[in-house]
């Protein structure tokens, strides 16, 4: 019985990681790629995406549930990059000059999105979700009407022929690579880009190390129970606030590492799945709703990217068609997320009800809460 | 002055307002005006039928129904289905509503199943759900069993196309019926009088017994729960509701339109007509069929009429980001605004 529990205790904590393991191994074993060839793009793309999903951690802790504004932040960043792209600044330091461009506008704008979320207690994701489509919308008007009309801006390598609103596709050519390149190391064929690993060390230390100060542990107490973290003297709202000024930053800064490695940035495109994405690779790794590790992150990141990387090859030998594939890790991406809402809701609701049932509280009262 | 600013509320206000401004500015610059009040009523009736789907996810407590693809597909299934028989006219219209109808009931049951168990995150879940369903449903397009090369790909033979024609099918049967021309100004009669069916069919529903319990069930469970009404059946009963309206929007809209998008074509489709039912003054626990009429009316008529105003005014298209910004930020309002 003792070895029993000994062996599902595992499983239990963490199941879903364990499929999509099993699931990247198979997909591994029929796409007929090289390993060396796997390899590489899961450095490449653990070092590409691994900020934009840590950045979702802090909201987590503190209650908000799975932050879909964080494209608010990703479109931070863009408008850094094609600051600095205007002005032609190049390698690290445009880079550093995107970040310093970015930052006033994250903050602003988690400013902005931490005000909806407070106002929207209890639906803060749904809230959240509406406010990325919304500023992208906003994003859109300026930077495809307002840009060469209301903004003074002339440029005709960024620009479009009609004299205002930028490109679809704006080449980075300026900051590409910027901070991979800046230490690299080669194992046998394999290239690592230490600098960016090293910059992702580091902000797993400081979230670390951020849980441990005062803030954190409000930011705990708040995610916990928003009434007696304020009984306790917590300033609820600003807590939250401050979370979510903090993911947006980070989230900036996540989109920035994630275009300087890609080397074009789709004006109009990049920022939208970035949510999706990063959700969907948290929640592989074990994640949920309410409780998120930095392991839980990293191991998700990479089974979500392996899984990305695989599924049209596997597609291709399995039905004939790499499109199959494509819709897979879409699908993916979605049922995922789906799936761990449905999880959350219930889990709720089964509280609430066996509370109700132990004369606690009244059913209907509390669903509310 | 204030009473009346309160009661038409301030979104339809400045939407209306603008609207004005809208038409005021095309008049100016000599567009011609009777050919975008014709086009905006073939969008009104157009997409109507998807509004007026959120009107029993509403009244049954489950919130704005942004799990509108899964009928959506429902009723794409429909339409392939009568294409597959090479169906032709109304026929092939109501054939497609049949199949799309019998399809939408079991999904939007399972639906509505799954929202009871997950009280409270509603919305949360049916978006990510219908996002799943439309996604998953992009493979099955790649692999149906499909023959009719009108609807496949010509390389390959296999796979379902991204937008298949159905103008010489069934598109245009509604927009045709029975369509007249007042002053300049067309009247696809047979389109605004299937919408206005629709609209007459739930209405009345309202007032039936089961109309009764429904809404009794959304405003107030406990007090609905109290007074013998099975809360957990009416739930159901508004989420499938809902879902065949949805396969029949999609039904509606696609033979206005002339073509079928399969893939990632109805991602998005939920948005625009949660934004409308919003916009024509509901709540996301309130709504009535006069509020999907006004605001289909409204936000579609914004839509046509924005598009050749800005272009002629600023030479660039502004619509889609106009869409874009008032249609979300018409959600984002009613979600971050506290509810009486």
């Amino acid at each position: 019985m003792k070895s029993w529990r000994k062996i599902q205790e595992p499983l239990r904590i963490s199941p879903i990681p364990l499929v999509f393991g099993i699931l990247c191994l198979f997909g591994v074993a029929v796409s007929g790629k090289s390993l060396s060839f796997l390899l590489q793009e899961v450095v490449t793309r653990l070092a590409r995406n691994s900020i934009l999903v840590l950045s979702l951690l802090v909201p987590i802790s503190a209650g908000l549930g799975l932050n879909f504004s964080m494209v608010l932040g990703a479109m931070a960043g863009q408008t850094g990059i094609i600051v600095m792209t205007h002005l032609k600044v190049p390698g690290m330091l445009g880079l550093l000059g995107a970040f310093i461009v970015s930052l006033p506008i994250a903050i602003v704008l988690g400013f902005v999105a931490g005000n909806i979320m407070n106002r929207a207690k209890g639906r803060e994701m749904i809230a959240g979700m509406m406010l990325g489509f919304f500023m992208n919308g906003v994003y859109q008007l300026v930077f495809l009407f307002m840009v060469g009309t209301v903004i003074p801006m002339k440029n005709p390598d960024l620009m479009l022929p009609q004299g205002f609103g930028l490109r679809n596709t704006v080449e980075l050519k300026y900051m590409k690579y910027a901070l991979d390149n800046l230490l690299t190391v080669s194992l046998s064929g394999l290239v690592i880009p230490v600098a960016t690993f090293a910059l992702i060390g580091l902000l797993c230390l400081g979230l670390n190390r951020l849980y441990k100060t005062k803030l954190g542990q409000d930011f705990r107490a708040v995610g916990q129970d928003m009434h007696v973290a304020s009984v306790a003297g917590i300033d609820v709202n600003k807590t939250r606030l401050s979370a979510v000024v903090i993911a947006t930053v980070l989230a900036s800064l996540g989109q920035l590492v994630f275009l300087q490695n890609i080397g074009t940035l789709n004006t109009y495109n990049s920022h939208e799945q970035v949510a999706t994405f990063a959700i969907a690779s948290l929640l592989l790794g074990g994640a949920t709703v309410t409780r998120a590790t930095v392991g839980q992150a990293l191991a998700g990141t990479l089974l979500f990217h392996l899984l990305f990387i695989v599924s049209p090859y596997a597609g291709q030998s399995l039905m004939g068609s790499p499109q199959v594939g494509e819709y897979f890790r879409v699908f993916v991406a979605y049922g995922i997320i789906a799936g761990a809402l449905v999880v959350h809701a219930w889990e709720a609701h089964r509280r609430v009800l066996s509370a109700a049932k132990r004369g606690l509280l009244d059913g209907e009262t509390s669903r509310t809460r | 002055m204030k009473r009346l600013i309160e009661s038409v509320g301030i979104p339809r206000l400045l939407v209306g307002l603008f609207l004005l401004i809208l038409f005021a500015l095309a008049g100016f610059q000599r567009l011609p005006v009777k050919m975008l009040i014709s086009s905006a009523l073939v969008r009104i009736g157009m997409n109507g039928v998807l509004v007026l789907a959120m009107l029993p996810s509403i009244r049954a407590g489950l919130g704005l129904n942004f799990g509108l693809p899964l009928g959506v597909i429902t009723g794409i299934v429909g339409m392939l289905v009568s294409l597959e028989l090479r169906l032709n006219g109304l026929v092939g219209f109501f054939f497609a509503l049949l199949v799309g109808i019998l399809l939408s009931l079991p999904a939007g049951y399972l639906y509505g199943l799954l929202l009871n168990r997950v009280k409270g995150e509603e919305m949360m879940v049916g978006t990510y759900t219908g996002f799943s369903v439309v996604a998953g449903m992009c493979m099955f397009w790649l692999l149906a069993p499909f023959n009719n090369p009108e609807m496949i790909w010509v390389v390959g033979g296999r796979g379902l196309r991204v937008t298949i024609p159905i103008s010489h099918r069934f598109g245009g049967v509604l927009d045709n019926l029975g369509k007249f021309s007042v002053g300049g100004i067309e009247v696809p009669v047979g389109l605004l009088a299937f919408f206005a069916f629709l609209c007459l069919v739930v209405y009345l529903f309202s007032f039936t017994r089961t109309g009764m319990a429904m809404k009794a069930a959304g405003m107030n469970p406990a007090f609905a729960r109290a007074s013998g009404v099975n809360v957990e059946k009416m739930r159901i009963l508004g989420a499938t509701q809902s879902t065949v309206l949805g396969a029949i929007g999609i039904i509606v809209y696609a033979q206005s339109l002339g073509f079928v998008q399969l893939y990632l074509a109805p991602l998005m489709m939920a948005f625009p007509a949660v934004a409308a039912v919003l916009l024509g003054g509901a709540g996301t626990s309130r709504a009535t069929v006069f509020n999907a009429i006004a605001g289909v009316t409204l936000f579609q008529t914004l839509l046509t009429i924005s598009l050749p105003v800005t272009q002629s005014v600023i030479g660039g298209d502004i619509s889609e980001v106009a869409k874009l910004i008032i249609s979300n930020g018409m959600i984002l309002y009613a979600l971050t605004r506290k509810e009486a």
